[in-house]
């Protein structure tokens, strides 16, 4: 075991000052001083990631403080096909109240990370590899940045007035990331399993961009995360000491109040997973991708489209619905979706674009998402119907 | 080969980006790049009574500007001095959004947006003065959908501002209550002015002209709310004769090239005193959701209401016009009507009434098209029965019907 792992045991249970405590005696063999806790900042902006502590450089490695506790989703956004690594972290003695369908309820104080990277490929700093194999990108819990190029780390704090969001680029030497509230861009080539190319351009979102997604309800306007949500947890994930369900997880090392029995936690499909039902995959995927504006509270409340989970599979889903507001985002399709015929449907027609105005996600993607795209076209030409006249 | 030396001009390029601190988007000038930092900036820290100021010249950005903030005034020394270029966006897709109230923006220009000019959701008490977008390159389907575009907002004025080049329309206001839009001039969009979903709107003192359509009042299935009470006034409509090059599906795409004012499903709509002139398909058409090509019963909410009710046309002044219908069914129905060079009259109605509430074969006094306009003439074109027996009968439309309030926003009119 290597220091960043004894470190980072997830030994919260009875005390911290016991579980630090541990944590210290278990690295006894390593020479160097642990570093200070996660800090939490009320206020302000951290020009660095560094000054929150929670991911830092640490040899050859992206190692999580102790505490942070790593998470992933049953179906993930697409952001040009990077790879991310998601962590929570809350206050010594603070935990979230589950909910069955609604974003945890998370206590002042809690930091979510989530940092964007790519397996390199090849010599390049620009060659990044387009691949959904993820064996060789950790080191330990952390990252292996042999093997990585990280990006950036965005961070959603709760403040006492709410969440915030503060987006961190990794510098070229991948040390610390610098605070980037206008964003960013960087140029960069996926280089896929094939061997074929695609450039590209990695944008960071602004702050206000990221709010673009994250400010799910306009009438409040809140910033508020995503993925922590039961469906979404509800899977299992490789800890250093094993295989578990996140959801249990979380309670076990004391982040998580309220979880009910196993049978009665929702599940969201995995969308890779050819096992499950393409509807349920479909369905997944759409809402991660599209249901943060496209709900009835959403930023996209004008154009009568939703895809969160409980849109129901007909008009409001898209079916045979005349758009609204598409401009030639249309692609000359009459109808969102028409059941059977994918290649007469508006929604595939704007994921395969690339071009501001016509595609969709409107932004956090500049290349198209070949299988995302596969599943939805398998869907739509599997949907029984017509829309007739 | 290609593919290889494709990399390493990738590689080489990215290699800009290899050092610390931000990088320089590509397409900007470092001049161009600052100012788009620190104009990000300002839009990120505004706050109730921010005032920020677009200095003259052409600034290129390359990413949306958003605005999350109520009380804010954007502001450039003219709609000709300081202009807002996003020719080379890559990330938006439009030029300025706002979530915000109480927000005033006057006085520049946003040329070449990806998407929408300038798109404000969910805001209350909106003034756009002296506002021009644009798409230079002309008319093209490429260009943006909509130029000056608020939606799911109240007391909304828009005032001495221009579109030009849409691919949509030029001035669009959706699912809104109480609007005013006046002084502005819509030009070489597919749609000048629309109005859509909207409850209490006045349009008037504008000019559109070069359009595929002028000034259109429709209400869409599906939407938050059906739109009602507009009133059309005092507006110079003339040859919005140009070719449409909306994409097939955008709810524009139906509107034939050369039509002044269009009013489509809405109701509650008064038409007087404008000056439409020379729009080939007809100066005024009032239609019917089945006129357009997306009817269908799955995709369209049970409760749409597909007919336009309660229209009041009177004392326009009409002149030239209807000689050159867009469309071949139109162009046969001219024909077999009116001769090679005759015109369709200055009206055309595609005959959808709602049949199952008539009133001794009319409908309800309160709900009919009523036009008191000297002796503009009417077309019934008979739509439902595929043009067969269309008529230039005006009986039916010999009626009036109370006149709307005008639009009030307190303060500002």
């Amino acid at each position: 075991m290597d220091c960043s792992d004894g470190r980072r045991a997830p030994a919260r249970a009875a005390s911290w000052l016991v579980g630090a405590l541990v944590a210290a005696l278990t690295i006894g063999g390593c020479a160097r001083t642990p570093p200070p806790a996660v800090h939490f900042f009320p206020a302000g902006r951290p020009l660095h990631l560094s000054d929150w502590q929670v991911v830092f450089r640490e040899g050859d490695a992206l190692a999580l403080n102790r505490g942070v506790v790593p998470f992933d989703l049953n179906t993930p956004l697409f952001s040009d096909y990077a790879h991310k690594l998601r962590t929570v972290w809350m206050p010594p003695g603070t935990a979230a109240r589950y909910s069955d369908s609604q974003t945890f309820d998370f206590p002042v104080g809690t930091v979510i990370s989530k940092t964007f990277y790519y397996p390199r490929a090849g010599r390049g700093a620009a060659a990044v590899a387009r691949t959904y194999d993820q064996s060789r990108d950790f080191a330990g819990s952390g990252l292996d940045l042999r093997n990585v190029r990280l990006i950036e780390t965005r961070l959603l704090v709760r403040r006492e007035r709410g969440w915030e969001a503060l987006p961190y680029v990794w510098n070229a030497e991948q040390t610390d990331a610098e605070l980037a509230r206008t964003g960013d861009e960087m140029p960069l080539v996926l280089v896929g399993d094939d061997g074929t190319s695609e450039p590209f351009t990695y944008v960071v979102p602004n702050e206000n961009q990221c709010a673009g997604c994250h400010v799910t309800n306009l009438k409040t306007r809140a910033i508020a995360p995503i993925g922590p949500k039961a469906r979404h947890l509800n899977r299992d994930y490789a800890y250093p000491d094993g295989v578990q369900n996140e959801l249990a997880y979380l309670v076990k090392v004391g982040y998580l109040t309220g979880l009910p029995p196993a049978a009665e936690v929702p599940r969201a499909a995995a969308w890779r997973d050819a096992s499950q039902p393409v509807e349920a995959r479909a369905r997944a995927y759409l809402e991660i991708n599209c249901g943060h504006c496209h709900n009835p509270t959403g930023p996209a409340d004008t154009t009568a489209l939703t895809f969160d989970v409980g849109t129901p599979p007909d008009r409001h889903l898209g079916v045979c619905k005349p758009p609204v507001a598409a401009g030639r985002g249309t692609g000359d399709h009459l109808f969102d979706i028409v059941p059977g015929h994918p290649e007469d449907s508006i929604l595939p027609f704007r994921m395969a674009s690339r071009e501001p105005g016509v595609m969709m996600p409107e932004q956090g993607r500049g290349t198209e998402h070949r299988e995302g795209l596969a599943l939805i076209r398998e869907w739509i030409a599997a949907m029984p119907g017509s829309c007739g006249s | 080969m290609r593919s290889l030396a494709l990399i390493a001009a990738c590689l080489a390029a990215a290699a800009g980006c290899s050092r610390q601190g931000p990088s320089q988007p590509a397409g900007l000038s470092a001049a161009d790049a600052a100012f788009q930092k620190q104009l990000q900036e300002q839009f990120l820290d505004a706050q109730p009574g921010t005032v920020i100021e677009i200095p003259p010249g052409r600034h290129a950005l390359d990413r949306v500007l958003t605005l999350r903030a109520n009380g804010v005034t954007i502001r450039g020394a003219g709609a000709d001095q300081s202009i807002l270029s996003f020719r080379n966006e890559i990330s938006g897709p439009e030029g300025i959004l706002v979530y915000g109230s109480d927000f005033t923006i006057e006085n520049l220009a946003i040329e070449d947006s990806k998407g929408d000019g300038l798109k404000i959701n969910d805001g209350d008490h909106l003034t756009i003065r002296g506002v021009r977008v644009a798409w230079t390159g002309g008319p093209q389907t490429t260009n943006g959908a909509y130029g000056i575009y608020p939606v799911h907002s109240h007391h909304i004025l828009i005032e001495d501002s221009s579109s030009w080049g849409a691919s949509d329309a030029g001035i669009y206001v959706g699912q809104s209550t109480d609007v005013i839009v006046r002084r502005c001039h819509a030009e070489q969009n597919v749609a000048g002015i629309e109005i859509e979903n909207t409850i209490h709107a006045d349009v008037y003192d504008n000019v559109a002209t070069g359009n595929t359509g002028g000034i259109l009042v429709f209400n869409m299935p599906n939407l938050s709310q059906p739109g009602h009470s507009t009133r059309v006034f005092r507006n110079k409509v003339f040859r919005n004769n140009l070719g449409s090059f909306a994409a097939k599906g955008a709810a524009v795409a139906s509107v034939p090239a050369g039509s002044g004012v269009v009013v489509n499903s809405n109701s509650k709509v008064e038409i007087f005193d404008n000056d439409i002139a020379d729009n080939q398909t007809a100066n005024l058409i009032i239609s019917a959701y089945f006129s357009t090509n997306y009817y269908n019963k799955p995709g369209i909410d049970p409760h749409y209401d597909p007919y336009p009710r309660a229209i009041f046309i009177y004392d326009n002044r009409f002149s030239g016009g209807g000689d050159s219908p867009d469309g071949l069914e139109l162009k046969t129905l001219k024909v077999a009507m009116f001769g090679l060079n005759g015109h369709f009259p200055d009206i055309v109605w595609d005959g959808y009434r709602d049949e199952q509430h008539l009133v001794n074969g009319l409908p309800p006094a309160e709900e009919r098209i009523c036009i008191r306009n000297g002796d503009a003439g009417v077309l019934n074109a008979d739509g439902p029965h595929k043009y067969k027996n269309p008529s230039t009968d005006t009986m039916q439309f010999q009626c009036e019907l109370p006149k709307l309030d005008a639009v009030e926003l307190p303060g500002r009119t």
